[in-house]
């Protein structure tokens, strides 16, 4: 019998102890590494490496093309979560198991198929006056694509909680739809689309897959900084791929950290239910 | 068995649940702990089950004078039923009963014939026979509620810890199983504590009160002496004397 | 629960024509962007007609990129899934310094480029990493090799599990262990007997999820194969060489099959929903309730 003991079910010290010991191998030992890795040749080197000019080119694409991605999300995220919650027409379930598409689909899936789409005998891209895939706009397209869910799936609930009668009170006051929707419902949503938009963005940032295809990673122009990791390992620079991975597993932290705040702030402002 | 609580401190991510409470329990007795929601009551009963435990220094507890403060619940032989009853939905009613018999060790658990007659007689005491196969989704709150105390008693128990008994229920239903209790408590004579926010409940059924607010007693005594002579303002407005 | 409902939804006060457009506008979208490149894969498959599809999956070594992808998820899955399993466990039964910040971790994997995950098993078992020399001496291989492989499976996928878990456990709430407990239940009889059969149609669904990400996971695998034709190559990787090899009839046929996959791990999704009637995460944090799991439901 223990002198004291904080735990009335079983299982504290085993199911932490897996569970650290798991993470600890698989993310935490593997993350130090990096560390060492990266600042092994010293600071100025992991700069240089993080400043070369080639890595500053592909930064535009993964952080610039993201963020332009997740904007555009947050704006068609909108219409769409407005839709698929407050009206009602055949087809709004499937509508609705459509938006998952993205994750469902592997990302060398959703590259291709971009890909097949976009090039310029593709379905969509033999239509336009314009080059879509291997430019940046190809970029842009496959990233808008694996943030599309994050955003309407984060709107939706805040939308299908909000009461009706905050906008038929202000109604009843003679306030017109335009005056309703920016001074009751946008301040209602915005958190949940922020919070939207930073989980795209946060994707977007990262991704891979399903946006090489369709980029054509041309140096200096349609060049992911994911895809520039691969490459100095392919060609056996360690430090450099380190210094990149390094980089972009900071701005990941911030990123998350970025999301935890965002979330609180949505809860709070929907009530804080689940 | 007799109960004794000393000096039970307990805190909660900075929020103090108890502070400093004592209380004593004699063999046979029905205590009803009463106080507002926040009062502390579900912790202190929760701390005497070994459902939770106090801090370091935060006092003992003592059941017919031997200190269980950090035993388990089940090596402290109380029987606790749950406030929503906390019901095996996955399981039947004969299932849920027998549950603590089937999780014995081989060599202590009662053959099978043995608990399946355990788990009719005590259908048959809470007034339900028959209604082994039913699973608790299908009855109704009082049913399920005697469920559990069938669940709990299955295991003989030396005391009996009740989580607001009755405060999932109707109010026609509350008075029968109120009834219901006493009678059932006077018949076994189990050593018996439960938690109320209802204080007609609480001296309507029980022999002992005691009043709990912010974590501490404000008053215990029969339903008698509580009413004749509150002990504070608290007492008195929270029993409504101010309001007449 | 009930602001997640899917079944229920507002009524509104829209004027026709905006409903109307707005109506349109997202059919066209979700249309155009979702749903129009799911419809390319399989017009693509079967552009060549149905006998260069089937064709496809009589070639060696797409059929052993196949073998070896369910090989490398017969590995991870079931690692992920024990995983998932006690980190739910401990998150949601006990309140301990930094649960919340373990939880907030535990999503990290999701919000960093797969990349990046093959490039830190790169980094300790590489040529060039940490162990490479003491494993070339011994005549292990890990990096471009099956272990590899494993192992970026699974830094890609172990959120899974414990995230479809952590919130339903939370919701439940642990009322019936704690009965379990005060009616003698010891160790994993509170496990098997109670937890398990109340989370069963959750861990399923976690576990569909975890194998439909490690079977089609591209980035973090691709990092670490090496590109070894018919030795390291899982599905995924295999598309990405037919394609490169303008064999887009192959690639496609391929990546069909991850496609159905797909579809059927969201069918499964709807189903659930629907039964549960709410809706179940994919990959965005649920937003939860910070509860003391020691406290009461209230």
């Amino acid at each position: 019998m223990p002198r004291t003991r904080t735990h009335v079910l079983p299982g504290f010290q085993l199911s932490l102890g897996f569970t650290l010991f798991y993470f600890g191998i698989l993310v935490l030992v593997p993350v130090v590494a990096l560390t060492f890795r990266t600042f092994s040749q010293g600071f100025p080197a992991f700069l240089g490496t993080i400043l070369e000019e080639r890595a500053i080119a592909s930064y535009k694409n993964s952080f610039g093309l993201s963020l332009l991605a997740g904007g555009f999300d947050g704006v068609i995220g909108l219409g769409i979560a407005w839709v698929l919650t407050r009206y009602d027409f055949p087809g709004r379930r499937l509508l609705d198991a459509l938006i998952d598409l993205p994750f469902a689909l592997p990302t060398a899936v959703a590259g291709i198929a971009l890909t097949a789409l976009y090039s310029p005998e593709g379905w969509i891209g033999k239509l336009l006056p314009f080059k879509v895939a291997y430019t940046p706009l190809g970029i842009f397209i496959a990233l808008a694509f694996v943030g599309l869910p994050f955003v309407v799936r984060t709107i939706q609930p805040v939308l299908a909680q909000l009461p009706v009668e905050l906008e038929e009170a202000a109604a009843c006051l003679g306030a017109s739809r335009f005056l309703i929707f920016t001074k009751v419902l946008f301040p209602a949503v915005l958190p949940a689309v922020l919070t939207g938009i930073t989980l795209a963005f946060g994707r977007a940032v990262g991704e891979y897959g399903s946006v090489i295809f369709i980029a054509g990673n041309i140096a200096y122009y349609t060049e992911i900084t994911p895809l520039l990791i691969v490459m100095k390992l392919e060609q056996f620079q360690y430090p450099a791929a380190a210094g990149l991975g390094f980089f972009m597993l900071i701005v990941s932290f911030f990123i998350l950290f970025l999301i935890q705040i965002l979330q609180t702030w949505n809860a709070r402002r929907s009530g804080g239910r689940i | 068995m007799s109960i004794r609580v000393e000096n039970i401190s307990k805190v909660f991510e900075r929020f103090p649940a108890l502070n400093g409470v004592s209380l004593e329990v004699k063999e046979g007795d029905l205590l009803a702990l009463l106080g507002p929601s926040g009062s502390g009551k579900t912790t202190l009963l929760r701390i005497i089950a070994g459902l939770e435990f106090p801090g370091r220094d935060g006092g003992k507890v003592f059941l017919d004078g031997r200190e269980v403060t950090w035993e388990s619940a089940y090596a402290r032989r109380a029987g606790f039923v749950f406030q929503h009853y906390a019901l095996f939905n996955h399981m039947t009613v004969g299932e849920n009963i027998a549950f603590g018999l089937r999780v014995r060790p081989r060599n202590t658990r009662p053959p099978e014939a043995q608990i399946r007659r355990k788990v009719s007689e005590l259908l048959t005491m809470v007034q339900l026979p028959g209604l082994e196969d039913r699973f608790p989704t299908q009855l109704s709150g009082g049913q399920r509620q005697r469920i559990a105390l069938a669940r709990a008693l299955a295991v003989e128990p030396k005391i009996l810890l009740l989580d607001e008994p009755f405060g999932a229920l109707d109010a026609k239903v509350r008075k029968e199983l109120r009834k219901w209790l006493r009678e059932f408590h006077d018949r076994t004579g189990l050593t018996t504590i439960f938690v109320t926010h209802d204080q007609d409940e609480a001296f309507e059924l029980a022999d002992h009160v005691v009043i709990l607010h912010e974590g501490k007693i404000q008053q215990s005594g029969t339903p008698k002496e509580i009413t004749s002579s509150p002990a504070n303002t608290f007492v008195s407005d929270f029993l409504g004397f101010n309001d007449s | 629960m009930s602001s997640l409902s899917i079944t229920s939804h507002t009524p509104n006060h829209d004027p026709k024509p905006v409903v109307y457009a707005l109506t349109a506008f997202t059919f066209l979208t979700v249309g155009l962007l979702l749903f129009l490149p799911l419809v390319a894969v399989f017009a693509e498959a079967f552009s060549k007609g149905p006998s260069v599809f089937w064709e496809t999956f009589r070639d060696p070594v797409t059929q052993n990129s196949i073998l070896l992808t369910l090989k490398v998820a017969v590995v991870a899955v079931p690692l992920n899934t024990i995983f998932g399993m006690a980190a739910a466990w401990a998150v949601t039964r006990f309140t301990f310094t930094g649960r919340r910040f373990l939880i907030s971790l535990i999503e990290l994997p999701l919000w960093v480029s797969p990349v990046i995950g093959g490039l830190l098993y790169t980094l300790i078992f590489g040529l060039q990493g940490w162990l490479g020399r003491s494993l070339e001496e011994h005549d292990i291989q890990i990096i471009f090799a099956y272990p590899g492989l494993v192992l970026a499976t699974i830094f890609v996928t172990f959120p899974f599990v414990a995230r479809v878990l952590i919130p339903l456990m939370e919701s439940l709430g642990q009322a019936e262990e704690e009965a379990a407990v005060t009616l003698g239940a010891r160790g994993w009889q509170v496990f098997f007997r109670i937890t398990l059969p109340r989370i069963k149609i959750g861990l399923f669904y976690g576990i569909i999820l975890c194998n439909a990400r490690a079977m089609g996971e591209f980035g973090a695998v691709s990092v670490v194969s090496g590109h070894i034709r018919n030795q390291t190559c899982t599905m995924p990787l295999q598309i990405e060489i037919l394609h490169s090899e303008y064999q887009f009839a192959h690639a496609f046929a391929l990546a069909s099959v991850l496609s159905l996959l797909g579809i059927l791990t969201l069918l499964l999704k709807v189903y659930l929903e629907g039964q549960a009637s709410r809706r179940l995460p994919i990959e965005i944090p649920e937003r939860r309730r910070h509860r003391d799991p020691a406290t009461p439901l209230p």
